[in-house]
């Protein structure tokens, strides 16, 4: 049936066999309960998880004094505006550190990625300094940069903790960026190479016309995944005295011995991540559909 | 075969231990379509891409109007400007337009201003009737159409010499046409070219001269009517019998 219609098609029947041809299926529609019935049964389960993670704590002997001393509204209101100042400074650090990681991460990738006897130094030195700084704990750099080097009077370089604390983060986070983009240069296929070469590029102009563009289109979720990542651990710096949202809140708390500071703290932590951690799951989203178009 | 163009003596390559070239001959005169044939893994692709030195070989010679392509007055892209080549995977560059695709070997290679790459590529694309596929990125095109770009990408920087290899090997049957129809064209104008292909009918149709390759020898060339109705090595005879009898002969 269906083949003769067709054939019929073909030859450019007219209506009447345009009418004969079967519809297109309708697009299945969901009942109202298999609409409802799966999104009522999530939030009810979320509902429960964490109405009872809070029935718990509050119904907790001691837990008056703890709400009186973590979740006071009036303490929260009052550190607030120092507390954002200090916030203020996280972003800016974040900022900062983001462009150094990624500038310090990119070199470092093509610093590995070339190829030749000249270049092995570089090599060399790439693989020292990844497996240094990815083993050492970014706690751990944040103190000794922050405390020691400024205690060197270096000549000519700043000597405040803050700039030897986000210069730590750009050295520890740059080697995780490093590794990220040579993974997106190694994904670019082989051919690519091999047509770069065949066009008379050089190894240098291969990499910044064919490969790079390629690589961190690639890595481009992966990156925004560390990007969420440094957003919170810009925080470390409140170790060595600066006075980001943390340390603001800890002086709250010393002085009044109120910790709704520290949450208050928290929640604009909060505020900042969410939307970063929605926005690196959509792109990262996007991304596989224009995989799978590629593939297609 | 006076005007020699291609020159390729004692040729010897390894891939580890396994011999994949073994002390192949061969000359290609200028204007000269030459067609490898042979069953996969027969040295065909791996010679092709030692003629413009994107692989290394062992032992031997190749040269290019008898110059060692491996002498230093050819400079570092003298050999790439001269011998244009073709791939499977078309290897178009994604994330760039058609346009951007052939003019970044002119303009950054080679030197030519922008505006003049542009309106030389523009040409060309003209010529193959790409012309309104310019701003078009790879991912928009048909394979077909893919791999026509590819070619016009290899002419714009005015080779001597094309290599093909397996152009329509990655492409669906109906797309197979339109390419192939390109390389005759190529043909008409007088291109030298050395081909890579599977696709018989038109190696008998376009080769001046067709090369069987087995085990990374020439085991058996001559014109294609020659080869192909009364072929005399038996491995040419048994290769040619599998060929006809899935139906691409």
């Amino acid at each position: 049936m269906t083949v003769e219609v067709s054939v019929q098609d073909s030859k450019g029947g007219g209506p009447v066999e345009e009418a004969r041809r079967p519809l297109p299926p309708a697009r299945k529609k969901a009942s109202a309960a298999e609409r409802y019935v799966p999104a009522a049964i999530s939030i009810l389960m979320v509902g429960l998880v964490f109405g009872g993670v809070i029935y718990a704590v509050t119904s907790a002997e001691q837990w008056p004094r703890i709400a009186r001393q973590f979740f006071d509204l009036n303490a929260m209101a009052i550190s607030f505006p120092k507390v954002l100042a200090g916030f203020w400074l996280n972003i800016q650090v974040w900022v900062v550190c983001l462009f150094g990681i990624m500038a310090w991460g990119l070199v470092l990738a093509l610093f590995r990625s070339l190829s030749g006897p000249w270049f092995a130094p570089l090599r060399v030195f790439t693989v020292v300094y990844i497996d240094l700084f990815r083993g050492l704990p970014v706690l751990l750099l944040v103190l000794i940069f922050g405390f020691g080097i400024p205690a060197l009077n270096l000549p000519g370089l700043p000597n405040s903790a803050l700039f030897w604390g986000a210069t730590a983060m750009i050295i520890s986070y740059a080697a995780y960026s490093a590794e990220i983009f040579r993974s997106g240069i190694e994904a670019v296929h082989d051919g690519q190479w091999a047509a770069s070469r065949a066009l008379g590029l050089s190894q240098w102009q291969t990499m910044r016309f064919a490969i790079l563009p390629q690589a961190i289109r690639n890595v481009v979720p992966v990156l925004l995944n560390l990007a969420v990542a440094l957003q919170k651990d810009v925080a470390l710096l409140s170790v060595i005295g600066v006075r980001d949202a943390v340390r603001e809140a800890q002086i709250y708390t010393a002085q009044t011995f109120n910790y709704s500071s520290l949450i208050a703290a928290a929640l604009l932590f909060l505020v900042a991540t969410i939307p970063l951690a929605r926005l690196t799951d959509y792109i990262a989203r996007k991304d596989r559909k224009r995989r799978l178009q590629g593939v297609l | 075969m006076t005007d020699r163009c291609i020159s390729i003596s004692g040729v010897t390559k390894y891939y580890g231990n396994v011999l994949v070239l073994d002390d192949v001959d061969l000359d290609v005169g200028r204007h000269e379509v030459v067609c490898l044939i042979g069953a996969s893994g027969s040295g065909k692709s791996t010679l092709l891409r030692c003629i413009n030195g994107l692989t290394e070989f062992d032992h031997g010679t190749i040269s290019l109007d008898g110059v060692s392509i491996e002498d230093p007055s050819w400079g570092r892209n003298g050999i790439y400007r001269r011998i244009g080549i073709v791939f499977q995977s078309y290897n178009l560059f994604p994330h760039m337009s058609v346009m951007e695709n052939i003019t970044l070997a002119p303009i950054q290679v080679h030197g030519v201003p922008a505006s003049e790459a542009m309106a030389k590529g523009r040409e060309l694309l003209d010529a193959f009737g790409m012309g309104r596929f310019a701003n078009a990125y790879p991912e928009q095109l048909s394979g077909g159409q893919q791999q026509r770009v590819a070619i016009v990408r290899a002419l714009a920087t005015h080779p001597q010499v094309l290599l093909l290899d397996e152009v329509t090997a990655a492409l669906d049957p109906e797309l197979v046409g339109e390419v192939l129809a390109v390389i005759r064209r190529l043909k008409a104008e007088g291109m030298t070219m050395v081909i890579v292909t599977h696709e018989m009918g038109f190696a008998r149709d376009v080769a001046d001269r067709v090369c069987f390759l087995d085990g990374g020898r020439i085991l058996e060339q001559g014109p294609p009517k020659a080869l192909f109705s009364a072929p005399e090595n038996p491995r040419t005879q048994k290769f040619l019998q599998r060929i006809i009898e899935a139906g691409r002969l």
